[in-house]
């Protein structure tokens, strides 16, 4: 059945809603960080103003935004490939050689997702303190790693269990051992999949700010903690706040900007059979 | 052989003229505001002149709390200096988490400090945190709106006062509103406030046997004052103001009164953070029925927990941070409106601060006129006039500050307020074993 172009109108206009009053925050954000800190607070708001760099020089002078973007960088980037080191052995298993622990498995390693972090942060912190794990990035890679793991093993699962598993079994009576099955036959069937579960976990390292801001203190403090950095109950700090803020999601946006194709792709592929 | 390579290296880099061997680096966690961002920025100073470098972890108040607590109480050494209110201080410094702070250079002038700022930091005859700036609560009005509408404020206004002031000055139609008060639920946001209003209602956190006293007829009274002025005369939503969103009110014209903490002065005296600079006047805490705890007292302070490895260079930074010479710097590098305020006698009778910060007298007025000895009328076994001096109150006013809001904002009444506000304080003394 074929549209109207009314409905079509209707279908872009309701899209065209949604989409802007979700960016709305962000763009009034990045608007607020190019404010004064009395612009910031005017009332009723203001469009029209002065613009001035003076934020974005105040919070990358006072804050260490290099260190911190280098150390957001390779938090989410380590925690995503040792992630999926270790979920596409547990996803590939899970989906074709499954038994009858399986879905209790999956859904036991999702259920610890459920469980506030806050309710493991006196273990987790005693842990990284003893192996000398805090605030290093290796410490903080692990723990982010084994946070979004999950996730990871589901979505991968359910990539894999898309690909028949015929073409498996032909594979392996063709004599392709578990890594050749994996490269030849599972990573080009599932790639974009993989590949949008890679940025999904990407995303999900770099906004990451419970375990970052309480694992870390100088020297391995990600984008998370440079914001932490910037609000105060007491003083008007707004418009520094978004400075920060901007800095620190303008690398990720830009970056989801670039993938949205892959990622959209992926996070739909398999939806409609 | 490695050993005596090693030694070998060590002994040439001792002996190089010039060379930094003592040089230490130590990390201060510290919270974001004015003072401590130009602290920041001052401390390079300090860095040349003793060559030892600082690692700087800014958080916000509650958050730095939490992490300086856990690191602490597992003695993970990763801070050297730690920035903690006048409410941790004589807690921490009685379970022994803090370095003794009685032996600083002479020139230190430990007579200087303002007597009661200092008692606050100290246990037992030592102090153990050394004060960096030190505020308290007073009436900040619009003189312009006061003229305008023939109204006066007294030096020490009282809460009736303060009523028929709000009422008269309130025009809704013109987002100009009476008074504006904190109402965000937490311990340190509506609680400091109303913690003062209980006090001079004449009520009091706990009896001399820890039972607490919420229901009883003070707190009935001023809680019921503050919730029917602030429908009355206050702006919408004010159950999500905390000094922030008050702070903005006020400074963009919409607030005819506030009550709150002095530091907010500078501020809405600056043209830069606040439209009605010039037009802002001030007076003491309002008053009910007595004098005691009237005005709050907070002191921001640095400390050294002893699970510190550098204490010796952080006690060297200590000194200078919170030393009269340091007050002068920052007069004259960044101006003498922005000194921090409330610590030394001398800061007071300093001619340019006196001039730069016209509500200099008023501040401290109210900082020597805090008493956490003595915050009530009945005695109390507790000290702290806005908050109680031990552990468990963090969760204990934050706790009661949500019922209080849910008042405020209309979804219980405040009598059934209070008394959940009392069942969750008895059942938390009881967990903490005051109550039996």
């Amino acid at each position: 059945m074929r549209s109207s172009p009314l409905q079509k109108f209707i279908v872009a206009v309701l899209g065209w809603t949604v989409a802007l009053l979700m960016f709305f925050p962000v763009a009034w954000m990045v608007l607020t960080s190019f404010k004064t800190e009395i612009d910031a607070v005017h009332s009723p708001p203001l469009l029209v103003f002065h613009p001035t760099l003076a934020n974005f020089t105040h919070v990358i002078y006072l804050g260490n935004y290099l260190g911190a973007l280098t150390n957001s960088v390779a938090i989410s980037l380590g925690s995503t490939v040792l992630g999926l080191l270790i979920a596409m052995p547990a996803a590939y298993a899970m989906a074709f050689f499954p038994n009858r622990w399986t879905k209790d498995l999956l859904l036991w390693m999702l259920s610890t997702k459920m469980m506030p972090a806050v309710g493991v942060l006196m273990p987790i912190y005693l842990l990284c303190q003893r192996s000398g794990l805090l605030d290093t990035l290796s410490g903080l890679i692990l723990v982010m790693m084994l946070s979004n793991l999950p996730i990871i093993v589901w979505m991968l699962y359910t990539f894999f269990k898309e690909v028949p598993g015929d073409i498996i079994e032909a594979s392996r009576m063709d004599g392709a051992g578990v890594l050749a099955q994996l490269r030849v036959v599972l990573l080009p069937l599932a790639g974009p999949g993989i590949a949008s579960t890679a940025l999904l976990s990407i995303i999900l390292s770099w906004n990451e700010a419970f375990w970052s801001i309480n694992l870390t203190s100088v020297n391995a403090a990600p984008l998370t903690a440079f914001i932490a950095t910037f609000s105060a109950p007491e003083g008007l700090f707004w418009a520094k706040l978004s400075a920060a803020s901007t800095l620190a999601v303008a690398p990720i946006l830009i970056f989801g900007w670039m993938t949205q194709r892959q990622l959209v792709r992926g996070l739909t592929f398999g939806a409609v059979k | 052989m490695r050993f005596t390579l090693k030694a070998a290296l060590t002994a040439a880099l001792l002996a190089v003229p010039g060379a930094n061997a003592l040089a230490t680096t130590i990390t201060i966690a510290t919270v974001n505001n004015n003072d401590m961002v130009v602290m920041q920025k001052l401390s390079k100073q300090w860095e040349q002149e003793t060559g030892n470098k600082i690692k700087w972890v800014v958080l916000e108040e509650n958050v730095l709390r939490q992490r300086v607590t856990t690191d602490i109480a597992t003695h993970g050494g990763q801070f050297d200096i730690v920035t903690i209110g006048s409410y941790e201080a004589p807690i921490w410094a009685k379970r022994g988490w803090l370095v003794k702070l009685n032996d600083f250079p002479a020139s230190y002038d430990y007579n200087d400090l303002l007597p009661p700022v200092r008692a606050a930091l100290t246990v037992n005859g030592t102090m153990y945190a050394a004060p960096f700036y030190a505020e308290s609560s007073f009436t900040m009005y619009r003189k312009d709106l006061f003229e305008k509408a023939g109204l006066t404020m007294p030096d020490q206004p009282t809460y009736a006062q303060i009523e028929q002031f709000a009422d008269k000055l309130t025009d809704k139609s013109k987002q100009q509103y009476g008074i504006c008060l904190r109402g965000k639920p937490g311990w340190g946001e509506n609680m400091a406030y109303l913690g003062t209003l209980v006090n001079t209602y004449g009520g009091r956190w706990f009896d001399g046997h820890w039972q607490p006293q919420l229901t009883s007829q003070p707190w009935e009274d001023a809680i019921n004052f503050y919730v029917n002025l602030m429908k009355k005369d206050g702006p919408p939503g004010a159950a999500s103001d905390g000094f922030n969103e008050a702070e903005a009110l006020f400074a963009t014209g919409h607030c005819a009164i506030w009550i709150d903490s002095t530091v907010a002065a500078g501020m809405l005296d600056d043209p830069k953070q606040s439209q009605v600079a010039g037009e802002v006047g001030f007076a003491k805490a309002p008053v009910a029925v007595t004098n005691h705890g009237a005005a709050w007292q907070w002191i921001w302070s640095l400390a050294i927990p002893s699970s510190s490895r550098h204490e010796k260079t952080a006690k060297s930074f200590i000194a200078w941070a919170t030393s009269a010479q340091y007050v002068d710097l920052v007069g004259k590098t960044d101006g003498w409106g922005v000194a921090p305020p409330g610590t030394r006698t001398s800061t007071y009778e300093n001619p340019d601060y006196l001039k730069a910060a016209p509500f200099a007298n008023e501040v401290l007025s109210a900082i020597d006129s805090a008493d956490p000895q003595h915050p009530t009328l009945q005695p109390v076994p507790y000290t702290g006039i806005q908050f109680v001096a031990i552990a468990p109150f963090q969760q204990i006013g934050t706790t009661v500050g949500q019922d209080i809001a849910g008042a405020l904002s209309g979804d219980t009444s405040v009598s059934a307020a209070l008394q959940s506000a009392q069942d969750s304080t008895t059942a938390a003394m009881q967990q903490a074993g005051y109550l039996n």
